[in-house]
């Protein structure tokens, strides 16, 4: 009994007795720790340089919870620091709120932690409040986690307000399905191997760069659930702008496109987790494009599509052999499918 | 009705195989192509081999398809 | 045959003019029985750049699209059991049965798994003897082969916990169904993958006693442009033969060994398709020898009669008889998100594949 309660999380480490402190100081402190979180108060006070601030949350549910390239603590950074950063405004604070199974291995919740360190670290933000919770066996799967974010809004930029203007180009930074395939193929019960790796990553030092390069960035999203299809969709209807992409420009690496076509998928409605759509104007495009790539998170930067006439909100595609087709929202979670 | 894609087969055990295709490797039936070979391009359609493609073949595609164009 | 950038643009445009030159405006309708063919034909634009003259209708190739109430009804009274498990492709599951689709059943507690093949059915049976895993068999002579050797392994493994409840169908029986039909189909893209498997020759009727032109076709969007330009030839020169467009795949006596197995495991049985009743030998049913393999035997299954949503025009849709915005139902009450018929549900489905990728208000 002591072995299993030394290796696995169990009800009593969320039931905010000696177990729930020896789980905040021995697994979290220890790796998480700063001035904010070591004081464990009821909430965090924060100081914050600017007026005006930006405030996401998101909750994170994946299968598999460790994946190629990441896993759900990184997801779970990168994930509200990206929400902030499109925003335009800079990450500073996030909190950490974690669902647990009864059950779960604790050499498994200890890496996810030190991955959601790291994460953080190198977005530059602080954790600064959390909260854990255990539920009876089966009650959940694995591990669940949200967090919510603070980001400071340092200037006044139209990429705030997102709209979109006609005649923009649209750019991305990254080849499109790395994080939805890698975490589809990694189920065992595909039966596939493949090199795929999650983008998963933060965007704010790149989005810094980008801001820096151009104030006039009309709009920027991360292209996450939904895939890229999905974003430029909700583009085109809150600009009531049509967008036309340009097939072939879009980036895509082969085994991405591979594991597509095995599984009758279209990478533009595959989930990201490191690639962004910015759109800027045409004049600044080329500067534009040079910065992002010089950045590790950016070598891949091209430009896609560009927005069209106004009042007729639609997202259309020219394809590889010069025909037009429209670009639909997905309706649901893309199946395997052999037809 | 059928996707099926074209994947190179890189290792045989009994009536299962191993295909490639971009990095991406899948095993697969070989009942259907029992006499597939590694190196193979084969046609995978649900996790079997529906079909060994011939490079002869394909090639002889294009040339039709030049041969049309000339016509043309 | 994949050409890259400009080169599959200018080829594209060459096969176009070719289509449009030799066609010389005389009225012609070709349908591509495949839906994988359907979708490769939405996905690239296909109809805009063919002449006015030339019609493509979609025909019943979607085996998710044809499959009748009755199975799924069969399917999600089976997953009901707490001892199976339902293992199926990713195709069926939003499908709406008489009451529910498997996707809502497994909301409700059913263990439904998606699968990419029946290997992996296999494997799960493998690993789970105290489960039965019943494996929905469904579409044409392409996939009824992977299923026919995972019943040979279950046989030689003795899996008895392994069953498949058996939807499948072959292709040329319903393509003489629509032949005789008031259509007027002028000729057939045929369908690459299933002629990998049947050959060329259980076609040539078409040929032969229906005067129908006839190419069997790859799936890129230059393979088919290629086929549709070898059928407006036919057509032209009043010749018909079964042309192969794919020899890189389809070899003229198809695949033997496949066909062996076919034949090995099931049986031809009349088959109900949903918009075209119910067509004799059009089926393929599983032998008495592998009776324990059978899940409509094995279960005795017994269903309230299915319920035809109404309203739904699926059935003509399927035979190319309307095209999908002639339906009333299209695009209000069914969408893909709210689908109502099959044909909404399956991404290669006529109408799903109409919504997603036609310019709609142009």
């Amino acid at each position: 009994m002591s072995d299993y309660t030394n290796d696995r999380i169990t009800l009593a480490h969320g039931g905010g007795g000696r177990l729930s402190r020896t789980l905040v100081e021995d697994v979290f402190l220890p790796v998480l720790g700063n001035d904010c979180l070591n004081r464990l108060n009821d909430s965090a006070v924060l100081n914050l340089p600017d007026k005006r601030i930006a405030f996401t949350t998101d909750s994170f549910v994946v299968d598999p919870l460790f994946f190629p390239g990441g896993d759900i603590g990184r997801l779970a950074v990168c994930g509200t620091v990206n929400d902030l950063a499109v925003m335009g405004a800079v990450p500073r604070y996030l909190s950490l709120g974690l669902i647990i199974e009864e059950g779960f291995e604790l050499e498994s919740l200890r890496s996810i932690i030190q991955s959601i360190k790291d994460a953080a670290d190198e977005a530059g933000v602080t954790i600064v409040t959390g909260d854990t919770k255990v539920v009876a066996r089966g009650q959940a799967d694995g591990l669940y986690i949200n967090t919510s974010g603070i980001g400071s809004i340092e200037r006044d930029l139209p990429v705030h307000k997102g709209r979109v203007r006609s005649g923009d180009l649209l750019i991305v930074n990254a080849p499109l399905g790395q994080h939805g395939m890698a975490v589809i193929t990694s189920r065992e019960e595909l039966g596939f191997k493949t090199t795929i790796k999650s983008d998963v990553a933060p965007l704010n030092g790149l989005i810094d760069e980008m801001l820096r390069v151009s104030e006039n960035i009309s709009a920027m999203r991360d292209a996450t659930r939904g895939g890229l299809a999905g974003v430029l969709n909700e583009m085109a209807d809150q600009g009531d702008v049509q967008i036309i992409l340009d097939e072939i420009a879009i980036p895509v690496n082969e085994d991405v496109h591979i594991a597509c076509d095995m599984l009758g998928f279209e990478a533009i409605h595959v989930a990201n987790e490191g690639v962004l759509l910015a759109a800027v104007p045409p004049d600044e495009a080329d500067r534009m494009i040079s910065t992002m790539r010089l950045h590790p998170y950016g070598r891949h930067a091209a430009v896609i599509g560009e927005v069209g006439d106004k009042g007729r909100a639609r997202v259309t595609m020219r394809t590889h052999i010069g025909t037009h087709r429209v670009i639909d929202v997905l309706s649901g979670e893309q199946l395997p499918r052999i037809c | 009705m059928c996707l099926a894609i074209p994947m190179k087969l890189i290792k045989i055990e009994g009536e299962r195989g191993t295909v490639e295709a971009g990095g991406v490797q899948r095993q697969i039936g070989l009942q259907m192509t029992p006499d597939a070979d590694i190196g193979d391009f084969l046609i995978i359609h649900a996790g079997f081999s529906i079909q060994r493609m011939e490079e002869k073949e394909a090639l002889e595609t294009l040339a039709l398809f030049e041969e049309m164009e000339r016509l043309a | 045959m994949t050409l890259k950038g400009e080169d599959a643009v200018y080829t594209a445009q060459r096969l176009a003019e070719l289509i449009n030159f030799e066609a010389a405006n005389m009225p012609m309708a070709f349908m591509e029985v495949c839906g994988t063919h359907t979708m490769a034909i939405a996905r690239n634009g296909i109809k805009s750049l063919l002449p006015e003259c030339i019609r493509l209708i979609s025909g019943p190739g979607c085996p998710v699209c044809v499959t009748s109430n009755e199975f799924l009804d069969k399917a999600i009274a089976l997953a009901e059991r707490s001892d199976v498990i339902i293992c199926t492709f990713g195709d069926m599951i939003r499908v709406p049965g008489s009451r529910c689709s498997l996707e809502e059943q497994r909301g409700l507690g059913s263990d439904i798994r998606i699968v990419g093949s029946t290997l992996d059915a296999l494997a799960l049976a493998d690993k789970n003897r105290d489960k039965d895993i019943v494996f929905l068999g469904i579409g044409f002579e392409t996939t009824a082969p992977t299923v026919a050797a995972a019943i040979i392994e279950a046989y030689n493994k003795r899996l008895d916990n392994f069953s498949v409840l058996c939807a499948h169908k072959v292709m040329p029986q319903p393509m003489k169904a629509l032949s005789e039909s008031s259509l007027n189909i002028d000729g057939y893209i045929l369908p690459g993958h299933v002629s990998a498997i049947i050959g060329e020759a259980p076609y040539s009727f078409l040929a032969d006693d229906y005067n129908k032109a006839c190419v069997i076709s790859g799936f890129e969007p230059l393979d088919i442009l290629e086929s549709i330009l070898r059928l407006v030839r036919q057509v032209r020169k009043g010749f018909f033969f079964i042309e192969n467009q794919y020899v890189r795949v389809v070899k003229p006596q198809g695949n033997p060994t496949a066909q062996e197995l076919l034949s090995q495991v099931f049986e031809p049985a009349d088959a109900e398709w949903r918009g075209l009743g119910i067509i004799a030998d059009s089926g393929l049913a599983i032998r008495d020898e592998y009776a324990q393999f059978d899940a409509d035997k094995k279960y005795q299954i017994s269903i309230a009669p299915p319920i035809e949503p109404p309203g739904c025009r699926c059935g003509e849709v399927l035979t190319g008889s309307i095209t999908p915005d002639l339906c009333g139902l299209f695009g209000t009450s069914c969408t893909p998100m709210h689908p109502v018929g099959a044909c909404m549900v399956s991404s290669e489905g006529s109408c799903a594949a109409h919504y997603r990728y036609t310019l709609r208000d142009a």
